[in-house]
Parts: structure tokens; C-alpha cells; sequence
């Protein structure tokens, strides 16, 4: 049952693809920052480095944490829906396989937070 | 010369006989189910309707009674509050911006009951919950009217609260509220009665009128107070009617048990969400506070909530799921939206601020487990930022979870430094939920939830901007343009509550009641 209803009741999703414009979305989450207080929705085209998003558009969402110029990005760990994820920064967001509204985690060990207090 | 005239006046009962059971009869020309299309798809089972005890046996014409002389009484306060500038005797400022959260969140859900008890009523074949439902319709839409006007007198000094009604479809952190009470008029009468006559207002209804109301009552706004306590009265009805709906299903047919459990499930988490807010106004906006949130949730829930469900055992009722997380959440919610609203000021029609220094002393009190361990190092952090005219305003836009559209600001349940991500993949599509409660939720009608309008998907499709904005414009500026299709002034409406219009009119306002410059 996809949901109770007098009569058939099936209509095509809000947030499918097509209507984004030639975007997708992607999620993007910093473990133990919560200073940002939730993980961010970004329009991506598929066809973008995923290095470009890294050294271009992450500085301008989290640059205002201290934490974030010191991070190290051979050392980050990536996971894709919870999941270990290999990034490769010179593959675009479709040659890695990233869909539409696919959620990502980065871990920066050594980096927990303003006092460590994962904030 | 005294005539013997025969009874001229019905008893008590015989008048709720005739003005409510009586005014009902089986239709034969169209069949009762065309009459009363959406009484049995939802599968409960309900045998005879007039097994409905109605515990009132209040009938149209003493109602009219006893609310006109409340609304008398209502009315005097707030003209006298309005007369005497009542809003410079609130405890600072910083205060009001609890008052909008309630003008733009809370009344347009009364209103929103108002259609919901209207409809269930409509939809009943049994005459005795159609009246009760009537009453209560009518009730709520009572309490949205006397809200706007006691509220109405704030709107003529302070900014935020002009565009409620407006605001209350486009601005992002409303769709939370306002898709909680989609989601229950839109379910069949009976799933709406045990949403909102049941689960809100039985089990989560002091957790959301004690704190404002006292709230007020602390903070000198003898106007919030007033219609409160007008209110109050219509809301044991209401509680009664929410309980002996629950208790009539249940003795109906047993079938029904498993359809009222998962729904006391889905409302009282759908509930619990929405009152994120109300954590977060009690901890951080009340300048004088009543109790910590974590404190009103262990008496008005953990312990009121436990009596109502050894109760309910009998009819096979166990308590909701999801209460050991709620257990374990609650040292950390309210603190963690108020990060999202501090995040997010300019997006928002009320103020934030960082608490001052005793007032994060009786956090810290209040919540010896958390407050300085994750949450005080960050707001510390925000303050010497802002002191060097860093303040931090967050332009990205957050994930949401798809069934309460909160921003994903909820942490792991025994974990509260790690983000709480779940999902699902539905017909080739990824859906992301902040709680195993939500996902639960989703699952079990994903085609209602794929449909959700949820704010940020919806900017970046291009519907949130008014009409005749080109999006492809040399130097389009998106924050901007969103903003101007919540309606939301920028510099007066938004922003940090240090610097903004509001403190400065109340202090120079107050300034002239209390002193001779």
C-alpha cells in the first residue's frame, strides 16, 4: 500500500531529476562541525569536477570554521550513504557515479571542532 | 391568572436527545456510503455509532452562551493591554520574537484544525462525533481569530509579524508546521482524529500551550496570557473528545487496534518534531524562563503520558515508539534549533541571538549533561565571532528530512556529535529522513510523502521566486529574490536581534514610559 486513498493515487515524485534545471542534487556533510547546523543541499551539474567542488565551492560554505584551513585532503574520508566512498577529484560528478540526491560525508581526523566539542 | 401549560422547556437530556442525536437519520435516496464517502477506506471498522458516549452533552445554544461571555471577558483584557501599552511592560525586547514564532507557527494551525474538525465532522455517519467535531471546529477557529487580534497589537510596533499568513507557504522553517497539519487533513477523518484530536491534543497539547502561555505570563504579556487561559476551557473539551474517540474505535472492532497503533505512532513522533520549536523558544527566547524543555517534557510527557498509556493498556494499546530516543534527545534538541535558526537568521522572520552569560549558566544547570560539553563551546565561539563583526549567517542551504522538513539538524540517538542520516531509495528516486521515526513514516505511504514541498528542493527548482524574476540575469542575486517572495524585509524582519529595529524602538519607547529625557 503506497498510501491510503479512496481511489488510485500515484503521482510523479516533487524532486525527480528533470526539474532541476540540469542539476542534480547532492548533500554534502562535515562529521563533528555542527557549528554548521545541518548538512547542506547543493545543485551540481553532472558534468562537474568533483575537484571543483572541493577547492571551489566547499571554501565558500565552510570556510568560516578555523578547522577548515587545516584540513588535509589526501586524509579526509569520504562516505557515500554511510558507506566508505573513494573520491577521485579529477572525475567528474557522473564518472563517480554520484545520482541525484546522493548524500555525502566527509571525516577529517585530527579536526573535531571548535574546542573538540564536534560544534 | 397562571395557566397550566404543558413542559415548556426540554430537560437537559432530552435536549441533547433532540439537538444532537435527533438531528440525524439514514438517507435513502443516495446510499449512506455515497453520503459518507471516506467513512470505511481507511479500515476501521465501526459498528454502531451510537455506542458514542459524548461526555459534554454540550448542545449548539449553550454553547453560544458560555463562549460569548468568554470572548467579552477576552476582548476587555486586550483592549486594556493595548491602551496601556502593555507591550513595553514585557521582560525585554528579545521576548516578542516568542510571540511571532507563535503568531506565524502556531495560530494558522488553529485554523487549519478549524477545516480539519469541519471535514471529520462532514464525514462521520455517526451523529454524536459530528456534533462534537462541529463544536471543536468552531472552537479552533475561535482561537486563530483571538490570537490575530490579541497579536494584532504587537504588529503595530514591531517587525515579523505583518506577513504571516503569506509567509506561512513559502518561508522554509513554516513548512514544518504547515506540512505536520497537511499531512493530517489531508488523511481520512478518522486518522485526523487521532492525529490531531488524540496525539496533539491529548498527549503533546501541554507541551505546547503551557510554555507559551506561562511563558507569556513570566514575561509581563498579559495579552498572549489572556487568550490563553480563554482557550483553556475549550481545550478539556477537546482532550475529553480526543480520548473518547480513541476508547469508541477500539471498543468497535478489534480489527482496528493495529490501524490506531500505528497511527498514535506516526502523530505523537510527527508531534514531537514540531515541538522542536517549542523546546527551542523555552530554552532560548523566554528572557525570564519557566522550565527547561527538558524538564516540561519529563512531566507533561513521561509522566501524564505514562498514567494515559497504562490506561490505554487495556484496550491493547501499547505506549509510542521511538520513546528511548526521545528519552536520549532530550538533554540536546532545543539547543541544536536553535543552532539552525542562528544559522539561518536572514532567512527568518524573528531575531537570534547568543544567550548572555547567566542565561547560559541555567542552561548549563538545566542541562548538566550536554550544554557544556557540545553546545556552549559553539555559541561562545559565534559571540567573539560576531564581537569582531563576524557574525555567522549561513548561506547555504540545508538538507531536509523528507517527511517533518526539519533541516537534518538532528543528531544519532546516544551520539550527539554525529548528524542522523537515514534513507531510502522508492522507485528510482533517493528520499532522506533526519529519524528512523520519519523514515518509518515514509515507508509506510511513500506516494504521499514523494509529493512534499519542501522549501530548499523547491528554490532550487525556481519556485520560490514572484513572478517576472529572471533567475538568468546578469548579477541575480537568489537570496535575495527568495526573500522577496517570502515578503521578508531585509535589515528589519531578519538578522541578529543586537542591532535590529525592534531593540532599538523598545529601549527608546520604554526609555520614554520610565524616564524624563
Amino acid at each position: 500500500m503506497g498510501v491510503a486513498a479512496i481511489k488510485e493515487y500515484t503521482f510523479e515524485p516533487a524532486d525527480r531529476l528533470e526539474n532541476f534545471h540540469g542539476n542534480q542534487l547532492l548533500y554534502i556533510g562535515w562529521d563533528q562541525h555542527l557549528l554548521f547546523a545541518a548538512p547542506f543541499c547543493l545543485p551540481m551539474p553532472p558534468a562537474m569536477r568533483f575537484g571543483d567542488i572541493v577547492e571551489k565551492v566547499l571554501p565558500g560554505i565552510y570556510g568560516y570554521h578555523p578547522d577548515f584551513a587545516q584540513i588535509d585532503w589526501s586524509k579526509v574520508e569520504w562516505l557515500k550513504s554511510g558507506q566508505p566512498w573513494q573520491a577521485d577529484f579529477d572525475k567528474t560528478l557522473a564518472e563517480l557515479g554520484l545520482k541525484h540526491k546522493d548524500a555525502l560525508r566527509f571525516r577529517t581526523p585530527g579536526l573535531n571542532g571548535i574546542k573538540g566539542s564536534a560544534s | 391568572m397562571d395557566m397550566k401549560v404543558s413542559k415548556k422547556k426540554l430537560g437537559l437530556k432530552e435536549k441533547y436527545q433532540h439537538m444532537t442525536r435527533g438531528l440525524g437519520w439514514e438517507t435513502t435516496y443516495q446510499s449512506m456510503d455515497e453520503v459518507f464517502p471516506y467513512a470505511k477506506y481507511e479500515g476501521i471498522k465501526i459498528h454502531d455509532w451510537d455506542k458514542w458516549e459524548d461526555p459534554f452533552r454540550l448542545t449548539m445554544d449553550s454553547y453560544w452562551k458560555y463562549q460569548a461571555e468568554k470572548e467579552r471577558k477576552l476582548y476587555a483584557i486586550i483592549d486594556a493591554y493595548a491602551q496601556n501599552n502593555g507591550h513595553l511592560s514585557v521582560t525585554d525586547a528579545r521576548y516578542i520574537n516568542a510571540v511571532k514564532l507563535f503568531l506565524n507557527g502556531i495560530s494558522p494551525l488553529e485554523y487549519m484544525a478549524h477545516r480539519g474538525f469541519a471535514h471529520a465532522g462532514r464525514q462521520f455517519p455517526g451523529v454524536g462525533p459530528r456534533v462534537a467535531c462541529l463544536m471543536q471546529s468552531l472552537d479552533e477557529i475561535r482561537h486563530a481569530q483571538t490570537q490575530i487580534h490579541s497579536l494584532s497589537n504587537y504588529n503595530k510596533y514591531y517587525n515579523g509579524f505583518q506577513e504571516y499568513r503569506h509567509m506561512l507557504e513559502r518561508v522554509w522553517y513554516l513548512s514544518v508546521p504547515r506540512s505536520f497539519f497537511d499531512d493530517a487533513i489531508t488523511a481520512g477523518p478518522f486518522e485526523f482524529m487521532v492525529a490531531i484530536g488524540f496525539s496533539f491534543e491529548y498527549v503533546l497539547t501541554n507541551l505546547l500551550f503551557v510554555p507559551f502561555v506561562s511563558g507569556a505570563a513570566y514575561n509581563g504579556d498579559m495579552g498572549t496570557m489572556t487568550f490563553g487561559f480563554s482557550a483553556q476551557s475549550d481545550e478539556a473539551r477537546h482532550m475529553t473528545l480526543g480520548l473518547e474517540v480513541i476508547k469508541f474505535i477500539l471498543e468497535q472492532d478489534p480489527d482496528n487496534l493495529p490501524i490506531v497503533q500505528q497511527w498514535i505512532d506516526k502523530w505523537t513522533w510527527r508531534g514531537y518534531r514540531v515541538l522542536t520549536l517549542v523546546g527551542m523558544m523555552m530554552d532560548y527566547m523566554l528572557p525570564k524562563r519557566i522550565m527547561s524543555w527538558k524538564e516540561a517534557w519529563e512531566v507533561y510527557f513521561e509522566e501524564n503520558g505514562g498514567a494515559l498509556f497504562k490506561d490505554l493498556a487495556r484496550y491493547g494499546i501499547r505506549p509510542p515508539k521511538w520513546l528511548d530516543q526521545i528519552e536520549k534527545d532530550k538533554d540536546h534538541i532545543s539547543h541544536q534549533a536553535w543552532a539552525v535558526f542562528y544559522n539561518y537568521a536572514a532567512a527568518c522572520n524573528f531575531h537570534t541571538w547568543i544567550p548572555t552569560d547567566d542565561e547560559m549558566d541555567w542552561l548549563s544547570q538545566k542541562y548538566p549533561n550536554s550544554f557544556d560539553k557540545y553546545y556552549r563551546p559553539r555559541l561562545e565561539f559565534w559571540r567573539e565571532e560576531a564581537k569582531k563583526g563576524n557574525r555567522f549567517y549561513n548561506k547555504t542551504l540545508p538538507m531536509l528530512c523528507q517527511t517533518c522538513q526539519i533541516p537534518m539538524l538532528f543528531t544519532e540517538p546516544g551520539d550527539p556529535t554525529q548528524i542522523c542520516y537515514r534513507e531510502v531509495d522508492y522507485k528510482d528516486n533517493k528520499y532522506h529522513f533526519c529519524s528512523d521515526g520519519c523514515k518509518e513514516i515514509f515507508e509506510h505511504e511513500p506516494e504521499k510523502y514523494i509529493q512534499s514541498w519542501l522549501p530548499v528542493h523547491q528554490i532550487y527548482q525556481g519556485n520560490c521566486f514572484n513572478e517576472g524574476v529572471d533567475p538568468t540575469a546578469e548579477g541575480f542575486d537568489p537570496l535575495a529574490a527568495v526573500l522577496d517572495y517570502y515578503h521578508l524585509n531585509f535589515g528589519r524582519d531578519n538578522l541578529d536581534f543586537e542591532g535590529s529595529e525592534d531593540q532599538k524602538n523598545f529601549d527608546a519607547w520604554r526609555g520614554m514610559a520610565t524616564k524624563n529625557t
